[in-house]
């Protein structure tokens, strides 16, 4: 009798979840796997018009790419951005929820929206638009540099400043998310804690320290994660921005991938770069995590 | 659940089911008339609305949708369509990837009543459109790169315009010390694969050997050009930059930075608009090793699609295109040089002393091999090229590695050719 009813029970939760593991499958699972697949075969132009040229060539896509500069190139122009972006964004988006969060700030909605915008606005529009704030010659941040009587800059046309320039589109973009998560955290923390430092006689950094910093650590190392896939993953920023240029100094790891992909149609390659991309991302975010656990962060 | 959702989403899938409908309907006016969908690129797209309505009057069985598609998506987007069974009728598709579009199977060949278009047509420019004996796409219209040159600095430094490269390396060096501290006598940006490959061109040697299946980048007369080209770095006539170094081409003309500049029709109109009239200018046809030499054919074709079932329709448009005096209006309109020779000789195009040399350098022009490859081919070439400027490689050393990588990129098309897969 309790059998039965167990088995009952068991059959009824997997129907419940057999939606959502149907969904997982054929919109996860297999896509992924035949991309593996897809990976470790010479799938061209040529097998586009024929599947019978198509070739199984096993790893060879793998070695010819770990062999290919100018991957190694997007790999450390992403490694860049997620270097330099990734702390530069959780900073500001941090700070803006500080800012938001301090009693003293008045208007406190029309802060938060006017923050948030960026962020759902459309990409490739922002981006154009970036571009006339970047230009060299009528652009409004080389206006006010030599307004302070600096030299004015060519962002998007030297290969030392593309990144920077990138970079702050991207915070721009993306830190009203992040403000917004940090935001809600910074909510969370009790008001006592912080009325018992201040009596203790911590400033406003210790109190920072002490009280805020560890109730927001377990949020601050999800941002970092989600932070460093993204980074990870750039790719309309340049290709509406620059396309790769200047000499293919903003050329990311995604980028590549396009590039071998659908201009030059070498669509196991394009496979194999998603799955270096994946693994990479995979390993950050390991060692991120080994960091927290050793840092005493709650995961 | 908010209450009420259920109708507004029902009412919401039914307004857009009604709108996809009335966009259907919008697109395919039911009058009888064949629609041709014709994909132009760049200003080609957006000014062949002008000669459009002259070909719907001629014909007024069928109307010509256009649609304008830009330059850097334009490759991929054909490509794309190709997978996605969504090609247009027509098409213009830059001549140099025609290879690959037959390669696959994507072109509709020229009918044999068309013969009578490919008369009259630069013959360079025709064997680019030519696959394996067959012409796959019409010539619509052609370019090439020549020589811009600074007329009064050759003239300072009492040179006339060379035609080998001996004269062309005396005047060069002629011409820098005249220019001053500083300038070099011409540009050749490290990263642009154009200049190597017209010295290369030049060669006897073919760049492909083996029915375009191998790099033949070893031969003499290739490693001939890879030494030419090294040694107007080494002997300081051109700097060690990147196009993107350069930010204005024309300040630094100007400015006598250099005298000799590789480039196309394009140019001519940037050129006379931004150069004062002061700086003396001029184009000229490249310097061979022996007497004028050839360059690359460029431009655009027209091509019909297999896919397409308007064939009569599509060809009928190519035909009209391909009119001598329509492209001679075409001209006017954009500045492109006509593919049909006899449409050179109206009076806008013939009276234009910077086109002049556009048609002597068209008759010497020299296709590039015919595999869907190529365009990585040189893209490797250069990689290797720049290093070699560098000094990472000598000439010889050069060759080698551009055929080692060459090889490796035709290593599919050699699999293919084995198994009678490809032509």
């Amino acid at each position: 009798m309790s059998a039965w009813l167990t088995r009952k029970q068991e059959r009824a939760g997997w129907a419940f979840v057999a939606p959502s593991l149907i969904a997982i499958g054929v919109f996860f699972c297999i896509p992924v796997i035949a991309a593996l697949l897809l990976s470790l075969t010479d799938f061209d132009i040529y097998a586009l018009a024929d599947l019978g040229n198509l070739r199984f060539v096993g790893v060879q896509n793998y070695e010819r790419l770990l062999t290919n500069p100018l991957f190694w190139g997007a790999m450390k122009n992403t490694g860049l951005f997620a270097l330099l972006g990734v702390p530069l964004s959780i900073a500001v988006s941090l700070g803006a929820a500080l800012i938001l969060n301090a009693r003293v700030v008045r208007w406190r909605p029309i802060w938060r929206v006017m923050f948030f915008a960026p962020y759902v606005t459309t990409l490739v529009a922002t981006a154009v638009l970036w571009n006339y704030l970047l230009h060299t010659k009528y652009g409004v941040i080389n206006w006010a540099l030599s307004g302070i009587g600096l030299p004015a800059v060519d962002w998007l046309g030297q290969p030392a400043t593309s990144i920077p320039a990138i970079l702050m589109f991207v915070i721009w973009k993306i830190f009203g998310y992040n403000m917004l998560i940090f935001l809600a955290v910074l909510q969370t923390v009790p008001d006592d804690l912080h009325e018992a430092a201040r009596i203790d006689g911590a400033g406003a950094w210790t109190r920072f320290r002490i009280v805020t910093l560890p109730a927001i650590a377990p949020t601050l190392l999800l941002v970092s994660i989600i932070s460093v896939a993204g980074f990870f993953q750039l790719f309309a920023e340049p290709y509406v921005m620059t396309q790769g240029g200047p000499a293919q100094s903003t050329v990311t790891v995604l980028y590549f991938m396009y590039e071998e992909g659908f201009k030059w149609w070498n669509l196991g390659s394009a496979s194999a770069v998603a799955f270096i991309l994946f693994v990479c991302i995979f390993a950050v975010t390991l060692v991120q995590m080994a960091v927290a656990r050793r840092l005493g962060a709650d995961t | 659940m908010i209450p009420g959702t259920g109708p507004d989403r029902r009412m919401v899938l039914g307004l857009m089911a009604g709108a996809t409908t009335s966009g259907l309907v919008g697109c395919a006016p039911d009058d009888g008339r064949t629609v041709l969908r014709f994909w132009a690129m760049g200003s080609e797209g957006t000014n062949v609305l002008q000669i459009i309505p002259e070909f719907e009057r001629r014909h007024p069985d069928i109307r010509v949708n256009v649609q304008a598609v830009p330059w850097t998506a334009a490759h991929s987007k054909l490509l794309t369509a190709y997978a996605g069974d969504s090609l247009p009728d027509v098409s213009q598709v830059g001549n140099t990837w025609v290879s690959e579009m037959a390669a696959i199977g994507a072109l509709s060949p020229l009918p044999a009543g068309a013969a009578d278009l490919l008369t009259d047509q630069f013959p360079a420019v025709l064997e680019t459109n030519r696959i394996d004996g067959r012409p796959m796409a019409t010539p619509w219209y052609v370019d090439t790169r020549l020589l811009f040159y600074r007329r009064d600095l050759l003239e300072r430094a009492g040179v006339g315009f060379p035609t080998t490269w001996t004269e062309w390396k005396a005047a060069m060096h002629a011409v820098k010390r005249v220019a001053g501290t500083g300038n070099y006598s011409i540009l050749l940006p490290v990263n642009e694969f154009e200049q190597l490959l017209t010295f290369g061109l030049q060669g006897d040697e073919p760049l492909l050997a083996d029915n375009a299946t191998r790099g033949n980048f070893a031969s003499p007369s290739f490693v001939a050009a890879l030494a030419f080209y090294r040694s107007l770095f080494t002997e300081g006539l051109a700097p060690v930059a990147s196009s993107t170094q350069i930010s204005n081409v024309w300040t630094e003309f100007e400015r006598g930075y250099f005298s000799f500049y590789f480039s196309g029709p394009w140019s001519i109109g940037d050129f006379r608009e931004r150069l004062k009239p002061t700086t003396r200018w001029m184009t000229g046809g490249v310097p061979g090793p022996s007497g004028p030499g050839a360059s690359a054919p460029g431009g655009s074709s027209l091509a019909v699609f297999a896919s397409s079932p308007h064939q009569d329709a599509a060809w009928k448009l190519v035909r009209y295109l391909s009119d001598p005096a329509v492209q001679a209006t075409f001209n006017g309109i954009t500045g492109n040089l006509p593919a049909r020779e006899s449409a050179w000789a109206t009076p806008r195009v013939a009276g234009d002393p910077y086109i002049a040399a556009f048609k002597g350098q068209l008759s010497r022009a020299r296709a590039v091999p015919k595999a869907p490859e190529w365009e990585r081919v040189v893209t490797e070439m250069q990689i290797v090229a720049e290093r070699m400027v560098r000094g990472e490689f000598t000439p010889e050393t050069a060759g080698a590695e551009i055929n080692r990588r060459a090889d490796r990129l035709l290593e599919k098309r050699r699999w293919m050719l084995d198994r009678g897969r490809a032509a």
